[in-house]
């Protein structure tokens, strides 16, 4: 249990100094934090619609984690999840209005679709370190950009005439569920999250519980070492590229498919797939501590949204929040530095 | 239209628009060279961009003409003094590069459009007022043909941009802190057991580099958006990173690579009213920056290595 506790110090050490300095930046700026911090925590669980509105914020962020948690595992930093988010999304979204199906074929082709889009243009990156030893985290940034204006062309020239969104996909490839709408006073709540669940559990098992999960660690840890016992370093980074893109894929596909059941010409980033690199940082690349994480980040997001309206404190002290939470994790060197300093005090 | 006029359409607008990436790029050199990746250069710039318009709308009764050029020196304070976060750490706490870089990214977005709604009540700033004048340079703008496309309806600022470069060259090539720089980001053991302090140098590249991001954001701003808001800066300083990577992490390189990008965006911009270009659909001339970058990286166009020790921390004492 002991052992439980100190991994979970470190990262609760960041989200409370995090959170106050949230609260010290409120003061300074003449806001009330505890009624600043209230409102937010109304926005998340404050009633029923809150609640499915915050849950539907969750989704996305547990997929876009575990697509970086899953690249972590095999040591490579997949940036480029915003990227591959985006592709996802949109081919979610063209499966979903270009095909006239039953519903039991067109939902998973849809989301299928969605996820391989995001596997594609992780495969680059991937296959670009594997074939060239060219560093992943420059390529994944280029190609997120790439993404951005080339979904906005074929939305603006190929899927449309000029317009800035794509027509709404056919009932048969939605995600909306009346049964949750109704119980969460209309939000916009969706079936994305047995999906998330779904893919939680496929991770979980694939690294801990498989052949390849094990060969996908064992590059992590040393690669030259994984190359010795005789595994292909090569196939093992393309394969876990792969995977974390369809991760990525499905977090856009569920935007398209479930929130907003279209997709539209971005002027910037969704920066889901930013936040999704705090979640695996603080989720310490684990199934389980992603769920938490994103728990943690999409909670905050949705009770952001209340914040100007109860309290008029700018919504983005949250993004100040969770960019400090970052910070503190990944300066886990200094805190467990101060943490050992204090235990000596004591004794 | 002739081709000589469409040259003179293209060719200063194209400098006008790589000034801010050369600024921040060779920032990223800095940085780099040293042994720090900065991802944080988009952030940097967001925060200089900020600086350069608030400072610019609260005291251009008082500064007049001279404003911009004060909210350029104000954005580079600003930026050095948020690049402290990115050492701090990077090289003192020892976090990783990259994922710092990421926090700088968000901490800026929020941070200044957090201090946009706290002074404007709204998402974004008022316009200024006073921007950099266009003007025809003395006696070179007078050259035939070169002069006119060159020298003639542009800003100062740019040509600055231009001879930096060859200032930062001459300092890391030719001065004793330039070779430090250079020693530290490619072994920094070695580096240290000669006397040099790997810290110190590392904490004033990455400053360098947070300074020039912010001249880079201040620039683009007062230049081309004349206003801020959360997408004033969009993918400038990931350009400027790609223009670093592209120019091979030296600043005369940086500088080429960052009057290339400028070209495409110039195209990308004003391409659809000039003849031969108009065909061509916008999308490629706005991937191109990004696409060429990973072509070079892939060694198809001379193959681009960064700095051995990058992405590194140095721990006194370990092998």
């Amino acid at each position: 249990m002991s052992k439980y506790l100190s991994k979970l110090t470190s990262p609760l050490i960041a989200v409370i100094l995090g959170l106050v300095v949230g609260a010290i930046i409120m003061l300074v700026s003449g806001y009330d934090p505890v009624a600043g911090y209230g409102s937010m925590v109304n926005g998340i669980i404050g009633d029923s619609y809150y609640v499915g509105e915050s849950v539907r914020t969750i989704i996305p962020y547990i997929l876009a984690g575990l697509a970086v948690a899953f690249a972590f595992r095999t040591g490579l930093f997949n940036i480029g999840v915003e990227g591959q988010l985006i592709v996802g999304w949109l081919a979610a979204v063209w499966v979903g209005i270009a095909f006239d199906l039953p519903r039991i074929i067109h939902l998973p082709l849809a989301i299928l679709a969605g996820a391989a889009a995001g596997a594609l243009w992780a495969f680059i990156p991937g296959y670009l370190k594997a074939k060239f030893r060219v560093h992943e985290v420059i390529v994944s940034i280029m190609l997120n950009y790439t993404a951005l204006y080339v979904t906005n062309y074929l939305i603006r020239n190929v899927m449309t005439d000029k317009l800035d969104k794509t027509e709404r996909i056919a009932d048969t490839a939605s995600l909306r569920s009346p049964f949750f709408e109704s119980i969460t006073d209309f939000s916009r709540m969706h079936w994305g999250i047995v999906v998330a669940i779904i893919c939680v559990i496929i991770m979980w098992f694939l690294l801990e519980r498989t052949k390849t999960g094990f060969e996908l660690k064992a590059v992590g840890f040393n690669q030259h070492a994984s190359e010795y016992a005789g595994m292909s370093v090569n196939k093992n980074i393309i394969l876990s590229m792969v995977i974390s893109g369809a991760f990525a894929g499905l977090a856009g596909a569920m935007e398209g498919l479930g929130t907003f059941g279209y997709a539209a010409v971005k002027g910037g980033f969704t920066g889901m797939g930013f936040d999704g690199i705090a979640v695996a940082l603080l989720g310490a690349n684990t199934a389980i501590g992603v769920v938490l994480a994103a728990l943690l980040f999409g909670g905050l997001k949705a009770g952001a949204l209340n914040m100007p309206l109860e309290t008029g404190i700018p919504s983005e002290i949250v993004d100040i929040v969770i960019a400090l939470i970052i910070f503190f994790v990944a300066s886990s060197y200094f805190i467990r530095w101060i943490a050992a300093r204090f235990k000596k005090g004591v004794k | 239209m002739d081709f000589f006029q469409v040259l003179q359409i293209i060719i200063p607008s194209m400098i006008a628009l790589a000034a801010p990436l050369i600024f921040t790029s060779l920032g990223g050199v800095f940085s780099e060279r040293a042994g720090v990746i900065n991802i944080g250069l988009e952030g940097l710039m967001v925060i200089g961009a900020f600086t350069g318009i608030v400072f610019n709308l609260m005291f251009a009764d008082v500064f007049g003409e001279w404003t911009p050029w004060l909210a350029v020196l104000a954005a580079m304070i600003a930026g050095l003094l948020f690049s402290i976060l990115h050492a701090v750490a990077c090289i003192t706490f020892r976090a990783d590069q990259t994922v710092s870089g990421v926090a700088i990214n968000l901490l800026a977005v929020g941070l200044t459009m957090f201090l946009v709604k706290l002074i404007f009540d709204k998402g974004q700033t008022d316009r200024i007022t006073e921007t950099f004048p266009r003007i025809d340079v003395p006696l070179l703008s007078d050259i035939p043909f070169i002069g006119p496309i060159f020298f003639a309806n542009g800003y100062y600022i740019v040509y600055i941009a231009i001879l930096i470069s060859f200032v930062v060259w001459y300092v890391l090539y030719k001065t004793p802190f330039g070779l430090r720089i250079r020693a530290v980001g490619e072994h920094p053991m070695a580096a240290d057991t000669m006397g040099v302090n790997v810290t110190k140098i590392r904490y004033a590249a990455v400053l360098l580099s947070g300074a020039f991001g912010g001249i880079g954001g201040a620039i683009y701003a007062t230049i081309f958006s004349n206003e801020f808001n959360h997408a004033t800066i969009n993918g400038q300083g990931f350009m400027a990173i790609a223009a670093m990577i592209f120019g091979k992490w030296h600043p005369i390189g940086a500088m080429g690579a960052a009057l290339f990008f400028g070209l495409a965006q110039s195209l990308s911009i004003v391409g659809s009213s000039l003849p031969f270009f108009k065909d061509i659909p916008s999308v490629y001339l706005l991937i191109a920056p990004y696409v060429l970058t990973i072509i070079a990286l892939t060694g198809f166009i001379g193959r681009a290595d960064a700095p051995k020790a990058s992405g590194q921390p140095y721990i006194k004492g370990k092998r």
